[in-house]
């Protein structure tokens, strides 16, 4: 049986290969330029200014007006790992001087769409603005760059970033999409100027805004990537309803929403126009955290919040709660997808994902006993939007009845959630979430350390411990040696002290028109969305 | 007569000054009591790190660090001073982010108007007419349907009814075009996407108004005048045309001057069903994003828009009804 089995096997391989290479290529061939990508927006940015916002609001309709330095690989966007130059030349730049130097050459000829050349001095000011900002300016993600000691450009076509230290976080850093390249001369006579104004070197020019309606965009004829973009140009509809993004799509008034679908919406538009929608689905680089305020009892019971992570059965409800959410993938501190991430074997040994959740309720209800409160009430504090928010919380109210606990949901528009999680802290338990852009987890840990280190731990809890492990690993440049104190630091937050706990991680599902072609779906609704390479199939 | 009218003009316009006073006091309190604010909701969209510096700049800059009677003087002078300023959220200039979407709520409002006089007068008169027969049944329970049903609610279901019923008919979908095109640039993209808000309000708002039409118009018919009419031989169709619809007119007058004024700053999910980049939208948006200054403008404007509606149909009961005097 075995030797027919071979050959059909080989056979079936070979002719496997020849039609995914013979696609590939009619693919790569096939390309065709023109026409107008439409695709709706939830939400409209409060400004046009990538270094001071944090919405993909801005992202979506604002991207493909800019170039960045490096980024995610347009081609491989699926990978947490993969960037490739966009303003530099080559390759991205591997470090010197022990990890600390990094060195880019810019590329020559290219222009800022009112023409003028676009050097590496741009490039500075740009990260000048994000790194080190002047007084009075905005910069949002300042921290992400505290690693870098000084920006400096021997030439025009030479950028140099000199770390204090080796950073495993500063690549990741560097390709985040909002680092938009500005240029110099305009933020040298107005830092705001591009708060309210438009002009980069990206693959789109600039062609109109009407407020809260749409923001359109032409082809850059100039375009320093020969051949891109393939679409005359773009209108991004903003649209707050989820189910008239999900009508547009079905009536055609729209061809994509970049942002992700529940499933239900995924398979209303599949029954209704079958193949004339193409489904990209993938980890989504989002997880909803419950954090216990420590401040208040018995949460200040290690042993209690322990209890409440054994009590969630994550495995088992990944399986259902991925039907009706846009939740799925059961993980740990860092993206599942990562090599930094733990393997299911690695997480089987943490408290809330042993395999067996009967055992694991049961310790639950012993350490709730033990910790005097065997009928625990308490009251979730939870964000007023659905998904996957409100599911999911209403999910681990049933989860913790399991074990004797009664958890009533309260749910909170997200000013009024954001107030009671940074200045009132009048909570028992909250959700919150960490929704980031590149996979960067040396940095997105930084939501479970201390919080008068953090910035965005509303546990209100600090734990020194879990500060060294933190700065320890942001400072070794070895990967190996990075992922050995990851574990360390995610037994730590999730288990012995479980200081917060992820519950799972979101889902990404992309129902779009079948005639969009070359847009590839990334961990992060904020990746790859430039536009350069999508093209219409009409 | 006409100085009486001029003294009824000039003391109304006098009354509208402590309406608004009293709207801005409001407005303007009743918005700081929500809490949380625009620059932590700015900062609110990864859910990770979130720069304290940044947020101090953001509040200084919006003038949230000034003391609120401070925030209060600046907001009274610049009503009084007709500058509107700037949208906290998109910087951009108020008067410019209303004027975008004035029209738009001004042609919805007005093309509901229309649907609901078109459907309202005709029903109710008919109603009344024929009383108590099945025509008369038949009109109440349309206009009972109407009330039941929220505006929003059928504009959920046209669009649905439109993409499967031109899907089964053709083998594509249509659903109405989600951006808004002015009339001039494009009426026939500006019809068919207005006219679906316009159908769905528009029926609700007649439901109202075609009851009104009938018990008022029955009421009237009953009058000695009608009876004195109809024994001179007048022909029916005068009787109702000239003598009893004029004078049934005026409590329906008031229903249309008060759901006009409404339609123009009350579409809210009416808006947000048909993606309609409205005043209603606007006003859902700038709550949400605690966007004072916007807020407050848009509240100014909607009362001003009351204020005045209600003036204007308070003159034009003079013309319905010469008896009434304005002393």
């Amino acid at each position: 049986m075995k030797h027919f089995m071979y050959p059909k096997l080989v056979a079936s391989v070979a002719v496997g290969v020849a039609l995914a290479v013979s696609g590939a290529f009619a693919t790569a061939h096939a390309q065709k330029k023109g026409g107008e990508l439409k695709f709706v927006v939830p939400a409209e940015p409060p400004s046009f200014d990538g270094h001071r916002e944090t919405t993909f609001a801005l992202i979506h309709p604002i991207a493909p007006f800019y170039s960045t330095l490096i980024r995610v690989n347009p081609s491989n966007p699926a990978s947490p790992t993969d960037f490739v130059c966009d303003l530099c030349e080559g390759s991205v730049p591997k470090p010197t001087n022990d990890g600390k130097r990094f060195t880019f050459k810019i590329r020559k000829g290219v222009k800022f769409s009112d023409g003028s050349t676009l050097t590496a001095h741009d490039v500075k000011a740009t990260f000048d603005k994000i790194t080190f900002p002047v007084k009075g300016v905005a910069s949002a993600r300042k921290a992400f760059f505290s690693m870098v000691d000084k920006i400096s450009t021997p030439d025009a076509s030479t950028l140099v970033f000199d770390l204090k230290y080796a950073s495993g976080a500063f690549i990741p850093a560097v390709a985040m999409p909002y680092n938009f390249v500005y240029a110099k001369k305009i933020l040298d006579k107005d830092m705001h100027w591009y708060e309210k104004n438009v002009m980069g070197s990206g693959p789109f020019l600039w062609k109109g805004r009407s407020a809260g309606s749409f923001i359109k965009g032409s082809r850059n004829p100039n375009y320093y990537h020969k051949g891109l973009p393939y679409l005359d140009g773009f209108e991004a509809i903003f649209a707050k309803k989820q189910s008239l993004r999900v009508q547009a799509i079905r009536g055609d008034r729209a061809a994509i929403e970049f942002r992700g679908f529940p499933p239900k919406s995924r398979d209303d538009l599949k029954k209704a126009l079958g193949d004339k929608i193409t489904v990209q689905e993938g980890d989504w680089n989002c997880s909803l955290i419950v954090t216990p305020n420590h401040k208040v009892k018995p949460f200040d019971n290690p042993n209690v919040r322990r209890a409440l992570t054994l009590a969630i059965d994550r495995w088992g409800g990944s399986k259902y709660l991925s039907r009706i959410a846009i939740v799925k993938t059961v993980g740990g501190v860092v993206f599942p997808g990562h090599p930094l991430a733990a393997t299911k074997e690695e997480l089987h040994k943490i408290a809330g994902f042993w395999p067996d959740i009967k055992k694991s309720r049961a310790e639950a209800r012993r350490l709730l006993k033990e910790a005097g409160v065997p009928n625990l009430k308490f009251e979730l504090h939870n964000r007023g939007v659905d998904q996957p928010y409100k599911i999911v919380g209403t999910w681990m109210i049933d989860q913790w009845r399991q074990v004797g606990i009664t958890a009533k949901q309260r749910v909170q528009p997200t000013g009024p959630f954001y107030a009671t999680l940074r200045k009132k802290k009048d909570f028992d338990v909250s959700i919150d979430f960490n929704c980031q852009s590149i996979v960067n987890p040396l940095l997105d840990v930084s939501k479970f350390i201390s919080d008068d280190i953090s910035g965005n731990q509303y546990g209100n809890y600090q734990d020194r411990d879990l500060d060294k492990m933190f700065d320890k690993m942001n400072r070794a440049a070895d990967p190996a040696m990075q992922r050995k104190i990851m574990r360390d630091f995610e037994k730590r937050a999730l288990d012995t002290q479980a200081n917060a706990f992820v519950t799972l991680w979101w889902y990404r599902i992309i129902p779009h028109r079948s005639y969009v072609k070359g847009w590839k779906i990334s961990p992060s609704h904020y990746l790859n969305q430039d536009l350069a390479n999508v093209w219409l199939d009409k | 007569m006409e100085n009486a009218v001029y003294q009824y003009i000039v003391k109304r316009l006098f009354l509208m000054i402590p309406t608004l006073i009293g709207a801005a006091i409001l407005v303007f309190f009743l918005l700081r009591l929500i809490p949380g604010d625009i620059c932590e909701l700015r900062m609110a969209g990864t859910g990770g790190y979130f720069d304290k510096e940044a947020l101090a700049i953001c509040q200084t800059e919006l003038g949230l660090d000034q003391s609120i009677m401070v925030q209060f003087a600046d907001f009274v002078w610049g009503f009084i001073t007709f500058d509107l300023g700037n949208s906290m959220w998109t910087g951009q200039p108020i008067a410019e982010e209303i004027s975008l979407r004035f029209h738009l709520s001004l042609q919805v409002a007005i093309m509901a108007t229309l649907t609901a006089i078109f459907i309202a007068i005709p029903l109710g008169t008919i109603s009344a007419i024929k009383q108590d027969t099945w025509i008369d049944y038949l009109v109440r329970a349309f206009s009972i349907a109407g009330i039941a049903m929220p505006s929003f609610w059928l504009g959920i279901l046209i669009i649905l009814g439109l993409l499967i019923g031109t899907q089964a008919y053709s083998g594509i979908p249509w659903m109405p075009p989600i951006q808004f095109v002015p009339i001039w640039e494009d009426p026939v993209h500006n019809i068919s996407q207005l006219i679906w808000p316009a159908v769905a309000t528009g029926y609700r708002y007649s439901a109202v108004a075609t009851r009104m039409t009938r018990s008022t118009l029955l009421e009237v018919l009953r009058e000695d005048y009608v009876r004195t009419a109809r024994a001179k031989g007048l022909l029916e169709k005068v009787i109702i045309n000239r003598h009893a619809l004029k004078n049934a007119m005026l409590p329906v007058v008031t229903i249309f001057g008060i759901e006009f004024a409404f339609l123009m700053g009350g579409l809210v999910v009416t808006e947000q069903v048909f993606n309609l980049n409205g005043l209603g939208k606007l006003f859902v948006e700038s709550v949400g994003n605690h966007d004072f200054t916007m807020t407050q403008a848009l509240v100014m404007l909607v009362v001003t828009i009351f204020v005045f509606t209600n003036f204007i149909v308070d003159i034009f009961y003079a013309w319905l009804d010469p008896r009434i005097r304005y002393n």
